[in-house]
């Protein structure tokens, strides 16, 4: 095999990673290479160094040890039966490419994953070897995401908590029997249960940590999973169900959606036509509801249209208001917080402010305006000093007065 | 009451700040003027960045004494750490809003919590614009290290919007305390030696080096992170504004990566290009689409596609892998010598072929020139997938209860994975319309045999197609009942 350059094999272990959403360096403990010892800093809260024309963060150093892998997911680009270029690099070139690309300030740290070469023990065993040698050789302080793969050996699962930040095992799709048809190496009780297993090493740890001080670090940024949009049957119900499940019995800090986006020598079971991208952006929309919004898995799922599809054109919050008609309008300087987070065009921060403001003195439409961006969205759902929608809020056409001016189609390219 | 030609209502005060981000010395000063009760509109206030001359006002430089009995004046906490923020804008009026926020406060002590107010709201959006800017200078720093006599040197060239650079210079000694790095600015430097912070000059960006050998990694790494298939340029705009990317190495990239998105996601698809459309109503419409479809490399190598045969009606379809030699010539499956060997056995299990639909996994035949002979060659789990829609075609117009897969390359046509035939030989397993999937080894791996080991496979053969013979027979009973 003709041995690539270092230059070459990025290219090739980068490109095969991307199709990973996360990028997240947020949300691990607070570290400083302050004393003059190692590199690196973590702050609570991540950066994104650059964004790429695709509009993603560039945060981590996002690649895979190797793309060899005797699986043969048919929605991965590095299937074992794919027609791709493969290269692999070993720990010590990811380490020093990881710190070259540190000190310049180009990243805030690593994710790695990798294809299953020889066994999932020894491939899960080289990942944790990159993370060993960044913390205990170069005192490497910055964050490092590693990808857990399920069917190694729970030992070793174990020890990727203690050097990284997050672990991450992914669902890859919303239901069983997509994962059958599409991923059929892989089994969701086996990803399961290792999700499950990470879970109680985390708590474990973090049980240990208030009785002892000096107790091991596990993943203290936690574990976050993904699933493919659009590869299979479901429907956004029942990614909505399946990611709030997911929420609740692995304690997880973050589903991520990833709308099923063409790759180069695809596998004839796919289907060829991409779903749209506003898709994963509604299902994003729907996972803030439930997270911050105080909207239950179900209430999220009413928005839908009776096919189980979240409308694409209008953002879920206000599909359910339009839906629940009756919960409406909310008056801003007498509804408790809850039901002001319910009020489409008022977003967390706004609401916070509002809440504040009307202990001041009472509020007038021009006050709200200050505070959100749309007041047009706003204004049928609330009442306030000065103003009363009236029979605005039952108006048959509303949709079409706060629904965002249809913009001319995105175009279709292979419609 | 006072009198009304008191002159702190005439005068106009100058307050000289020390830099422009000198927090303590707008305090300082504006302690002094509200115990004066010097006016929110009547301070001008400097500092070296912007010299301002009001030529027509009366100017005084000296402060105001107190108002007799003035009290203490009063702040909040709220009040400090915004205005810390605020002062850091590049905003050259935000002395006077910070002044006139602390003059309002002194009779309305609640103000900030008053989002919705104007003054307030704007001192929450000049700071936010400073955090941003604080949080995107962390972002895009990009050091070039330099090799000198001490070792290596990272250098930084940067252009903040804002006075942020002494706000920001602990982020970079928390994150690179062991390495020796310098920011430079148009305003001013910072540098690090490994042990302090010193402040330099403003510098221009010919003082910062010009290049180092590992953006070319940099770039190739976010060249190779971003998927074409997913162009979303506003939203990059949004975090990455075209100011920032004169220093950004990798923006350089940006316009031909944008330009080349929709040719490779076009070719992506072209290349993975598969009809999508309406399955074939008929066999024959099958049979007649199989003969123009270059899917595939076998569908283009010039060999006639053998469609499969038998009743449409069939309880059981067969699949094998490939058509060879003798029934790309012919245009019928199985009529070389192992479908032969699959005749006869059929007969002996009682299995009538004339009531059995039999096709294949791969409808063209792939082969090697070896002299005259064309020689079989197995098609590669891509091109049997490919090949899937047409089986999967033929599935849904027959609707066989069970299916045979003879060999590997056919169990893969209809599970979409590669399994080991000799350990899933013998069960059934449940295929997603609900009919019966039974996979034995292709009768050609019988013909390769000989001796004891072509015995014994052959009833092991036999012993599959007996099993598959009184399984069909169970599966047709219960049917045959609910029809009477």
């Amino acid at each position: 095999m003709p041995q690539h350059s270092v230059l070459e094999r990025l290219e090739i272990l980068a490109d095969a990673a991307k199709y990973d959403a996360s990028c997240a360096s947020s949300g691990t403990v607070k570290r400083s290479s302050k004393g003059g010892k190692g590199i690196g800093s973590t702050e609570g809260m991540g950066i994104c160094h650059a964004y790429a024309p695709d509009g993603r963060c560039i945060s981590l150093l996002k690649i895979l040890l190797t793309n060899h892998c005797v699986f043969d997911c048919h929605y991965c680009i590095n299937r074992k039966s794919a027609n791709t270029r493969r290269a692999r690099f070993t720990p010590q070139e990811v380490v020093d490419l990881t710190l070259s690309f540190y000190r310049r300030n180009y990243i805030e740290g690593l994710f790695l994953s990798s294809g299953i070469v020889k066994s999932s023990s020894h491939t899960m065993e080289q990942l944790i070897e990159v993370a060993r040698i960044l913390r205990e050789e170069h005192d490497f302080r910055g964050y490092i995401h590693l990808k857990t793969i399920p069917e190694a050996d729970p030992e070793l699962v174990g020890r990727a908590g203690l050097y990284a930040d997050r672990v991450s095992i992914n669902v890859e799709l919303p239901t069983v029997a997509g994962l059958t048809r599409l991923a059929p190496d892989k089994s969701a009780p086996q990803i399961e249960g290792a999700m499950g297993q990470l879970k109680e090493a985390i708590v474990e740890a973090r049980d240990a940590r208030k009785r002892f001080r000096h107790a091991p670090k596990f993943a203290p940024a936690g574990q976050s999973t993904q699933m493919i949009v659009g590869a299979d049957a479901a429907t956004d119900a029942d990614i909505v169900d399946r990611a709030s499940t997911l929420y609740d019995r692995f304690g997880l800090r973050r589903v991520y959606y990833s709308a099923f986006s063409p790759i180069p020598d695809a596998s004839a079971v796919l289907p060829l036509k991409r779903p749209p991208l506003m898709r994963e952006h509604r299902l994003y929309q729907s996972d803030w509801l439930m997270r911050f919004y105080g909207y239950a898995p179900h209430e999220v799922q009413e928005a839908a249209d009776s096919n189980g599809m979240l409308p694409l054109d209008i953002d879920p919050k206000l599909a359910w208001a339009l839906r629940f008609r009756g919960d409406f309008p909310v008056d801003v300087n007498r509804a408790p917080r809850e039901k002001l987070l319910r009020v489409p065009g008022l977003g967390v921060k706004a609401v916070n402010a509002i809440v504040t403001a009307r202990r001041q003195r009472r509020l007038r439409l021009a006050d709200v305006a200050r505070l959100t961006v749309s007041l047009a969205k706003v204004r049928p759902f609330i009442v306030t000093e000065d103003w009363r929608p009236v029979m605005l809020t039952d108006r048959a056409d509303l949709r079409s007065l706060v629904a965002p001016a249809a913009r001319s189609q995105q175009l279709e390219l292979f419609g | 009451m006072k009198p009304v030609c008191d002159t702190r209502l005439a005068q106009t005060f100058h307050v000289s700040l020390d830099r422009p981000d000198d927090f303590e010395g707008w305090r300082d000063a504006a302690r002094g003027m509200i115990r004066a009760g010097v006016l929110p509109d009547r301070i001008v206030w400097e500092t070296p960045a912007d010299q301002r001359m009001d030529l027509f006002a009366q100017v005084s430089r000296h402060s105001p004494p107190p108002l007799p009995d003035a009290p203490p004046p009063r702040t909040s906490r709220n009040f400090l750490q915004l205005a810390q923020s605020v002062i850091l804008h590049s905003d050259s009026e935000r002395f006077s809003l910070l002044y006139r926020v602390l003059w309002r406060l002194q009779s309305h002590s609640r103000l900030m919590e008053d989002r919705a107010d104007a003054d307030v709201r704007l001192m929450e959006d000049l700071a936010r614009q400073v955090r941003r800017d604080i949080h995107k200078m962390r972002a895009f720093v990009r050091f070039r290290c330099v090799e000198n006599e001490d070792g290596e040197h990272y250098v930084a060239w940067f252009e903040p919007e804002h006075h942020i650079l002494r706000a920001n210079g602990g982020f970079f000694v928390r994150r690179f305390a062991a390495m020796r790095w310098s920011i430079l600015t148009p305003r001013a430097s910072l540098h690090w030696d490994g042990d302090t912070l010193h402040e330099g000059p403003p510098a221009s960006r010919a003082d910062a080096p010009s290049g180092d050998p590992v953006e070319a990694l940099w770039r190739g790494y976010y060249a190779a992170i971003f998927n074409p298939s997913r162009l979303k340029v506003g939203a990059m705009l949004k975090e990455m504004p075209r100011r920032y990317w004169k220093n950004l190495p990798e923006a350089a990239l940006i316009p031909e990566l944008i330009a080349g998105a929709q040719a490779r996601e076009a070719q992506m698809v072209q290349a993975g290009a598969q009809e999508t459309g309406e399955r074939p109503q008929s066999l024959e419409a099958i049979g007649a689409a199989i003969l123009a479809c270059r899917r595939c490399a076998i569908g283009c190598n010039g060999t006639r596609a053998v469609m499969g045969e038998g009743p449409e009606t069939s309880a059981l379809m067969i699949v094998g892998e490939q058509p060879g030699d003798i029934e790309e010539r012919e245009g019928r499956p199985f009529l070389g010598p192992a479908g032969q060997v699959l005749r006869a056995h059929l007969e002996r299990a009682g299995i009538p072929i004339g009531q059995t639909y039999v096709t294949n996994a791969v409808k063209h035949f792939k082969f090697e020139n070896r002299g005259k002979q064309r020689l079989h060659h197995n098609p590669a789990a891509r091109e049997i997938d490919t090949c899937r829609w047409w089986l999967d075609s033929e599935r849904a117009l027959v609707r066989p209860r069970l299916v045979l897969a003879l060999g590997a390359s056919a169990a893969r046509g209809l599970l979409g994975r590669t399994v080991s035939v000799q350990q899933v030989r013998g069960a059934a397993h449940r295929l997603d319309d609900g009919s019966e999937l039974w996979i034995t080894t292709h009768p050609s791996y019988l013909l390769r045999l000989d001796g004891e080991g072509r015995e014994a496979e052959e009833a092991r053969f036999s012993d599959d197609l007996h099993k598959i013979a009184s399984r069909l027979s169970e599966l047709s009973k219960p049917a045959a009942g609910s029809h009477a």
